[in-house]
């Protein structure tokens, strides 16, 4: 186990900048999920850490040591692909035991290692198999198998979980937590998922084009977004942002949204009067009001039984609601949805950098 | 599932037996029928007596009183065996010798990256387009001045210009087909390039070696030109211009003789390819499926 530090890491393909400078600092057994969409970087720092890309400018250290300039098999590390990059012509057994084979490990010792991964795992009855003999879920499991015998410094996950279908994700979540929490192994896990950043790390760092936009642990991403991008990335469904002017008079600070209707500033917000400000606000911190809060109408309702998901339309703006109890709103119909103004943000507009304090 | 079984059942109109007939069997038939032709002539005229074959009564496509006096001919009073064993060395001497290259190009040109390896690879394959009947003109030049001339060693050592373009070409687009990550994988479990490549690349491209090497082993076989002109005494040729230029005396053509030669010659490539039928299949349909 090691830490691992990424310093001002930059990488260009030929004249293409595509990672500019990014630091992060990933301390010892921590699981620190890199998380984006798609052409953001995440997947290009990885395979920099695994040594599979070269670092342009910058450096990598594992356990204290750079390794810009290491081979990928002396940095001691292990990788989970997408696609799991398992060798279809070696069986489960003979996958798990290749890199000990080439590193010319006693027979005994090799035997051991799968054995007890095997058993970590739950591949005990599969070690015989082929991969194309196996299910999606197993050979992701093999997958990890192999990765564990080698007993690492730092795991790699290049988004593992994305050619599973959606209950096997689920699972192999949970599954991935608990092998980390047991293993303690610092792991770095790449997604452009957010509810699996959400759920699994430790520390997420979510990069958009080549730069790393915020990191910090999950609720404090969720809670304190630094900027739009981060408010909008993190959370399912999406914070709700409306467009308005902060006003500071002799009463309460408050935002004057589209179509004269106001709406209480964060308690927290600092700015001028006058700014131009994005409000922000997350569907699950939306609740009925009794005509005095946002005059909003329904587009589309959307039970599932949990919770229900309300699509509507404030001031020429779409905006989502989620109830945990049940309504029966039918399209057309003009509600009224009082934003928590506790839990509300406040953006700059030009900028998109928060306003809250703290 | 049933959206297969569905599309089948929309399709089942076209399964009607008449239809299938002229549809499926008529001009199959015809196709087979223009193909295996000339094989068939050849498999009864080298079974003929002279005497049937050279008379104009009875029935040509058949043999009425068949014998095995030419291949006796062929076998004990020819140099036939010393051509085909020529042919057999030759071949596959070439054909190992052309994959142990085509394999080392196409994996460097595939995945080293190296600047040019596109370019590379376009100018093997343009080699490939030049046609024998020109560049062995040249190649006689060197083969004399190697002191190779009548020897088998110009054979095995020209027929590579020929293959390594062609199974080159054939195994780039097979390691194409493998996917990337198997080697990043194995570069972190800590093998080396070579190493990825005889462990990983080549296990997985066994189809493509093997269609590869029968496709080699094919056009060595059947190689005319160079054999012809390379060549010149009865010991070191092979069966195609052994057939030829001993069996034809000025006009006079030992048909039965010339059948059976050939018979007998296309018969190791007509076993081979019975034998790995499946792989060549598979070996032009690409590589890796999980």
């Amino acid at each position: 186990m090691a830490a691992v530090s990424i310093r001002n890491v930059k990488k260009h393909f030929g004249t293409t900048p595509v990672i500019h400078g990014v630091d992060i600092e990933i301390a010892d057994g921590e699981f620190t999920v890199l998380v984006g969409p798609s052409g953001c970087g995440k997947s290009t720092l990885l395979r920099m850490i695994a040594g599979l890309e070269e670092i342009s400018a910058g450096d990598i250290a594992i356990g204290g040591r750079v390794v810009n300039d290491v081979p990928p098999k002396e940095r001691d590390i292990a990788m989970v692909f997408q696609n799991y990059a398992l060798y279809p012509h070696m069986k489960v057994r003979d996958n798990m035991a290749f890199s000990m084979l080439l590193a010319k490990r006693p027979k005994a010792e090799i035997e051991a290692r799968v054995m007890k991964a095997a058993g970590i795992l739950g591949l005990d009855q599969l070690l015989d198999r082929y991969p194309r003999q196996l299910s999606g879920g197993q050979r992701q499991r093999v997958a990890m198998g192999r990765c564990i015998v080698r007993d690492p410094q730092v795991f790699l996950f290049d988004e593992p979980l994305s050619n599973l279908d959606a209950k096997l994700r689920v699972a192999m979540r949970t599954e991935l937590k608990e092998l980390h929490q047991r293993l303690k192994t610092t792991s770095i896990y790449v997604t452009h998922d957010q509810i699996e950043a959400m759920t699994m790390a430790d520390q997420i760092v979510v990069m958009r084009d080549g730069i790393v936009e915020q990191r910090g642990r999950p609720l404090e991403l969720y809670d304190h977004p630094e900027n739009i991008f981060v408010a909008g990335f993190i959370g399912s469904p999406a914070m709700n942002f409306l467009p308005g002017t902060l006003k500071l008079g002799a009463g309460a600070a408050h935002v004057a949204l589209a179509e004269g209707v106001t709406v209480p500033a964060p308690p927290k917000a600092r700015g001028e009067n006058g700014q131009k400000v994005i409000y922000g606000v997350r569907p699950e911190h939306l609740t009925m009001a009794n005509g005095t809060g946002l005059p909003a109408t329904v587009v589309v309702v959307e039970p599932t039984g949990a919770d229900t998901q309300v699509f509507a339309r404030v001031g020429g703006v779409e905006i989502t609601a989620v109830f945990r109890e049940r309504h029966a709103f039918h399209a057309g119909e003009t509600i009224s949805l009082a934003p928590d103004a506790g839990r509300s943000h406040l953006f700059d507009a030009e900028s998109g950098k928060t306003l809250m304090e703290g | 599932m049933k959206q297969d079984d569905q599309k089948t059942e929309g399709m089942n109109f076209l399964e009607s037996i008449p239809r299938r007939v002229v549809t499926l069997y008529i001009p199959l038939g015809i196709f087979v029928f223009v193909l295996l032709f000339p094989f068939y002539w050849m498999v009864v005229t080298s079974f003929k007596p002279n005497a049937e074959l050279l008379s104009r009564e009875g029935n040509p496509f058949w043999v009425i009183a068949p014998t095995l006096a030419h291949f006796e001919k062929l076998i004990f009073n020819t140099p036939y065996p010393e051509w085909m064993l020529n042919t057999v060395i030759v071949s596959v001497v070439a054909t190992f010798a052309s994959l142990f290259c085509s394999v080392l190009a196409a994996y460097a040109i595939e995945r080293l990256r190296f600047k040019g390896s596109r370019i590379t690879g376009l100018m093997i394959f343009l080699a490939y387009l030049v046609p024998p009947s020109i560049l062995f003109i040249p190649l006689a030049a060197i083969v004399v001045k190697l002191g190779l001339f009548d020897s088998r060693w110009a054979l095995i050592l020209t027929y590579p210009t020929f293959l390594i373009p062609f199974c080159t070409w054939l195994l780039m687009g097979y390691f194409r087909s493998i996917p990337f990550e198997l080697e990043e994988c194995a570069l972190i479990d800590g093998a080396t390039r070579w190493q990825i490549l005889v462990k990983i690349m080549l296990p997985l491209a066994v189809p493509g070696l093997i269609s590869a090497g029968i496709f080699a082993f094919t056009l060595s076989w059947n190689e005319f030109i160079y054999a012809l002109t390379f060549i010149s005494s009865s010991e070191v040729k092979t069966v195609p211009v052994g057939v030829i230029t001993e069996l034809v005396e000025g006009d006079v053509y030992h048909w039965g003789a010339l059948m059976a030669g050939a018979l007998l010659g296309s018969l190791p490539v007509a076993i081979m390819y019975s034998f790995f039928v499946e792989y060549y299949v598979s070996g032009m349909t690409g590589a890796v499926k999980e």
